[in-house]
């Protein structure tokens, strides 16, 4: 009797089983420390998407919504950030996560000395526990980014009983998946957390992600099933995915952008036209023709761009549409700077194919206004080790996007800010993306963000290309996935039929 | 070469080299190998006249366009001309290929003639360096150097010269050890010659014959290398082509213009085999056993 | 035999010194900062000092040399500086990876290599020969990258026969592993064989011309038996030192292959870690291999004094 029982059960495990219960996904390289706290890398962020839970979590809209606190509030002066935390929530060891957790977190962020996240939190001053699920954190000033950070790798709890400098090979934190296995350069195994406060929502039991560099094979690891998604798409590889019955495109418009960075300041090398004169930089703009490279290069799935912002953001400004090219115009503006043409100018670009694609695609238009463009292809550890340092004309670069306007743009035309290779030095820009870093009123920030675009504009210290387009492989078992403009794969309520 | 007939007693050598090309003429698949070596080499002196399109100009309306009658091969993914690629591509792997065994030869060549020659301290270091560098892969050493120089043509070149050199020192090493023992490098060195004309007279030539395989041999592996640092994105720079940075590219074509891929690993693979194939002939020709 | 063993052995040290102030320089060589390039998206300049300060980038080179190397003869290979792994286990676990790649490889050239060599020297000057000798060096000359591109397009994308990339340990499902393995060993063995092809023929011919091999024919064994029993087993001790060398090179020749292929080996770690210039990975990837190389060497002497008692006394 007891054995049919058994076989009943099993029958209807099976029938119920029309879901398998294992996601493969496969990413384009090998994320590297599993630590919140150290991670630099664009893949590790999918990666903790699964495995570490933050404070806040944000929407495809952008607006910031509960993850582990459920409710917050900032004080009249704009300098206490209190947040009411998530009751019963348990790390992936059995310690409970309390105020107690969030404190130890955020101390550890910003004085580990390992920690690459201490900028992101630096407005934070002290960590007060409340009470078990209340915790305040008092700000030196007032902070409109913050919550954004506590929505990516800032936010993410990690198990205080586990911290150590060697969390990352074994990190422990409160997300839907625990890590069961890591083989560096091969794959990443997840298994899911019983324990989860959202449980129900998880219908896989294990994500495995994969790490394949090269596209056609990710691609090819897609058709004959041995993934279920494909991160990272390559633009070209859309339509054959689109052609196929069992697959599935995807695609949304990211947060970040492809550009070209001019030094204007930095060291010898800044001593060219391009460099001394932004006429000359109005003319190189001029001379690209934003939708061709998108038809060439990207099967037209990207979004041209002059500006850090998207146009669905709030802060885009509309008084600066994309540029068209208007190879006239450009001429026009040589002949009257007076300059010898051709114009003789050096890139720096990184030694990926489709990087390359892109810059000799511009050689090539803008080489029709009268710029001889030499490209100087790099690897990429060479590539930011000499913009850094000032030792290029100009400087292909791009930024996978922040959720928070703030990450788009102060690190990279704010005087001595990280990301300034130009060296771009303007008062008014720095007086703008200050104040507007401290306003909490979307209205009042998206002022300044305005401005200060309408300034960058005229002065060219980068020139924006493209806003990337997250593009995905799927297949057509994938059921339930929403994409995120952050490029995230959130799992929940994901499932894959047989 | 000059310095061979130069010598006084070319009388002894001269028959001896007749013979070899004689040799040489009679192995038909060392003369094969070299038709296919100067058909290339033709090719490639002749990009610059040849009535083909220019190499870099784009054509967004063909875009990665199977063979036409404009595009006899095809074009690539920014629309350019992948025949005239292909020609221009093979000025880039035979310079490749014969620059960077020049300077494997130029290196190599010398300091094993002093460690043979000179053996004892000189020889422990020269050969410790040796081994030690031969210990390390030829890949990986050249990878690195390329990084190093950073990527462009002639920094693979110079990485893959330098990581060849220790083959030609161990080889031309055991060459002079066993000239350096014959009765009339004895007899110089009794009647007092200046080191420096045994050297040119005596050791050099017949050292050179095996090495003149080996080099031939080596531009062979010295084609697939460039390739190899190309495919890496550590060779030629674009818009510039080279075979190995063509299958770069094409490797993420692969999908929808298997052809862009096709071209340029055919052209590797026969311009490599010229060069076994003729190394081969040399070898048989040159080999004094041979019959 | 011991003695010549032990002189080996003390020749190897110096060389082994010298290879590890190399792998020592061989990485100073690389430009970029390799804080910077961890750095990526998150640039904090007094992070970046602490960083630098941690992995002792700021000393002297000598100093860093001797830190080191004090540190790997006492087993320590340090930590990833990307990954934070330590080096030590990294090696542990892709060294199987690529060392059954190269099993494998070898395996196919050895039984493709080695038969074809026999028969082409036996047909000498004949029409099979040029053939075996055309085979062999077509298969010298096949770019490896591009044959392995090619049978992913032909093999995976369109017949979907074997998958494109991917490693099982033969521990978790051993005909899957076989499976996986496959196409990557078929592209590296096929230089291999090739190689291997030439020397059998070569050493065949050699032996064959030997007065006990007429000796043998003379006696009115048969052909088969002549030259199976007689002259390859004196024609396999310079194959048998080949393959020993060739397997150092085998290593070396993964490099591309695993990167082709995605396969998580030796290869692979030491060319993302060249362009992540995670320096001690670099350092301690290419020393072991190096290391592999001269102790191969080293069996391949050994093995081939075993095969020729006579020069066990000569030098």
């Amino acid at each position: 009797m007891k054995k049919t029982l058994l076989l009943t059960a099993l029958l209807s495990a099976t029938a119920l089983g029309a879901q398998a219960s294992e996601l493969k996904i496969g990413l384009e390289s090998d994320p590297d420390a599993l630590d919140p706290d150290k991670s630099r890398t664009f893949v590790g962020r999918i990666v903790f998407t699964s495995l570490c839970d933050k404070l806040v979590d944000i929407t495809p809209e952008l607006s910031i919504v509960p993850q582990l606190a459920t409710a917050w509030e900032t004080s009249d002066d704009g300098k206490a950030l209190t947040m009411t935390l998530r009751d019963g929530v348990t790390f992936h060891d059995g310690t409970p996560f309390n105020a107690e957790a969030v404190k130890a977190n955020i101390e550890r962020s910003k004085t580990f000395d390992e920690s690459v996240r201490k900028s992101e939190l630096s407005s934070i001053d002290t960590v007060e526990v409340v009470d078990a699920l209340t915790v305040k954190f008092n700000l030196s000033a007032s902070d409109a980014t913050l919550l954004a950070q506590l929505a990516d790798r800032a936010g993410m709890m990690m198990a205080p009983s586990a911290l150590s400098p060697d969390f990352a090979s074994n990190p422990v934190c409160s997300g839907p998946f625990t890590l069961t296995e890591r083989v560096s350069q091969d794959k990443i195994v997840l298994d899911k957390f019983a324990g989860y406060w959202n449980a129900d929502a998880i219908l896989l039991e294990r994500v495995t992600l994969v790490m394949i560099p090269d596209s056609t094979v990710r691609l090819a690891n897609l058709q004959s099933g041995d993934i279920q998604i494909v991160n990272q798409l390559s633009a070209t590889d859309a339509a054959a995915v689109e052609g196929n019955a069992r697959l599935r495109f995807a695609n949304i418009t990211g947060l970040g952008y492809q550009g070209l960075t001019f030094n204007g300041a930095n060291g010898d090398k800044s001593n060219n036209p391009l460099g001394q004169n932004a006429k000359l930089r109005e003319a190189f703009d001029l001379s690209i023709d934003r939708d061709a490279i998108n038809q060439v290069v990207f099967n037209g799935l990207f979004t041209p761009a002059s500006q850090p912002f998207t146009p669905a953001s709030p802060y885009y400004n509309p008084d600066f549409p994309v540029i068209k090219r208007d190879i006239e115009a450009a001429k026009a503006i040589l002949a009257e700077a007076g300059v010898q043409t051709p114009v003789k100018v050096q890139v720096q670009v990184p030694n990926t194919p489709v990087t390359l694609q892109l810059m000799q695609v511009i050689q090539s238009m803008v080489a029709e206004a009268g710029f001889e463009v030499e490209l100087v292809s790099k690897e990429f550890a060479t590539l930011i080790a000499d913009a850094s340092v000032g030792d290029f004309q100009i400087s292909q670069q791009g930024w996978s996007g922040r959720v928070d306007p703030d990450g788009n743009i102060f690190g990279f035309v704010t005087t001595d800010a990280g990301f300034n290779d130009g060296k771009y030095s303007n008062a008014e820009v720095d007086r703008l993306l200050r104040e507007a870093r401290t306003i909490s009123d979307p209205a009042a920030r998206a002022e300044r963000y305005k401005a200060a675009t309408a300034i960058l504009a005229v002065d060219r210290p980068l020139i924006y290309l493209y806003h990337l387009g997250w593009l995905y492989g799927l297949d057509a078992k994938v059921q339930g996935l929403t994409l995120y403009p952050d490029g995230m794969l959130r799992l929940e309520g994901v499932s894959v039929t047989e | 070469m000059s310095t061979v007939s130069d010598a006084p007693d070319a009388v002894l050598d001269r028959p001896a080299k007749s013979r070899a090309w004689a040799k040489f003429r009679a192995h038909r698949i060392g003369m094969f190998g070299a038709g296919l070596v100067g058909f290339f080499v033709i090719l490639a002196i002749l990009a610059p006249i040849l009535p083909i399109q220019d190499p870099i100009a784009t054509d967004w309306g063909a875009v990665r366009q199977p063979p036409s009658s404009t595009y006899w091969l095809g074009a690539d993914e920014i629309g350019r001309d992948l025949l005239s690629r292909m020609i221009w591509g093979a000025q880039a792997s035979l310079l490749a290929g014969v620059v960077s065994v020049g300077i494997a030869l130029g290196l190599g060549v010398p300091l094993g003639i002093i460690a043979g020659y000179f053996g004892g301290w000189t020889d422990a270091v020269i050969s410790r360096c040796t081994e030690a560098l031969l210990a390390m892969p030829f890949l990986i050493l050249a990878i690195a150097l390329a990084a190093f120089l950073g990527p462009s043509l002639t920094n693979a070149m110079l990485a893959i010269g330098i990581a060849a050199t220790p083959v030609f020192i161990r080889i031309t090493r055991g060459q002079v050890l066993s000239v350096a023992a014959e009765d009339y490098v004895e007899s110089a060195r009794a009647i007092g010659l200046p080191t420096h004309l045994i050297l040119r007279r005596y050791i050099l030539p017949n050292v050179l014959p095996p090495i003149l395989v080996q080099a031939t041999l080596t531009i062979a592996t010295a084609i697939i290398a460039e390739a190899s640092l190309s495919f890496l994105g550590l060779g030629q720079q674009p818009p510039a082509p080279s075979w190995g940075s063509m299958l770069n590219t094409a490797k993420n074509f692969l999908a929808q213009a298997p052809l862009m891929a096709l071209w340029p690993g055919i052209a590797i693979f026969v311009v490599v085999l010229g060069f076994n194939l003729l190394g081969d002939g040399l070898r048989d020709a040159l080999d004094p056993r041979s019959d | 035999m011991f003695v010549f063993f032990l002189r080996r052995l003390l020749v190897a040290v110096p060389t082994l010194i010298l290879i590890s102030i190399f792998v020592f320089l061989l990485q100073q060589l690389l430009p970029g900062d390799p804080v910077l390039a961890m750095a990526g998206e998150d640039r904090d300049l007094a992070t970046l000092a602490a960083l630098r300060e941690r992995y002792g980038l700021n000393e002297t080179l000598p100093v860093q040399y001797w830190v080191w190397i004090s540190a790997v003869l006492q087993g320590d290979f340090g930590t990833s500086i990307r990954s934070g792994e330590p080096i030590l286990d990294l090696i542990l676990q892709k060294l199987p990876v690529t060392l059954q790649l190269a099993a494998m490889s070898l395996a196919f050239a050895m039984l493709i290599g080695i038969p074809m060599g026999i028969v082409s020297a036996v047909n000498k000057g004949t029409k099979i020969d040029l053939a075996a000798n055309v085979i062999a060096l077509s298969g010298l000359s096949i770019p490896n990258f591009w044959l392995g591109i090619m049978l992913i397009l032909l093999v995976s994308v369109r017949w979907q026969l074997f998958p494109a990339s991917g490693y099982v340990p033969p521990s978790e499902d051993f005909w899957q592993s076989i499976r996986t393995m496959l196409m990557p060993s078929f592209v590296l063995g096929t230089g291999l064989a090739a190689a291997l092809m030439r020397h059998t023929r070569s050493s065949m011919l050699e032996v064959l011309r030997q007065d006990y091999v007429r000796t043998a024919r003379a006696k009115g064994l048969t052909e088969r038996r002549v030259v199976l029993r007689h002259a390859f087993r004196n024609a396999l001790t310079p194959i048998v030192t080949l393959t020993a060398l060739l397997f150092g090179e085998l290593v070396a020749g993964a490099v591309l292959t695993e990167q082709i292929f995605t396969i998580p080996g030796f290869g692979k770690l030491i060319v993302d870690a060249v362009f992540n210039r995670d320096y001690a990975v670099v350092q301690g990837v290419v020393l072991v291999t190096a290391f592999g190389f001269i102790f191969m060497n080293l069996l391949a002497d050994m093995a081939y004094v075993l095969l020729n008692p006579r020069l066990r006394h000569a030098r």
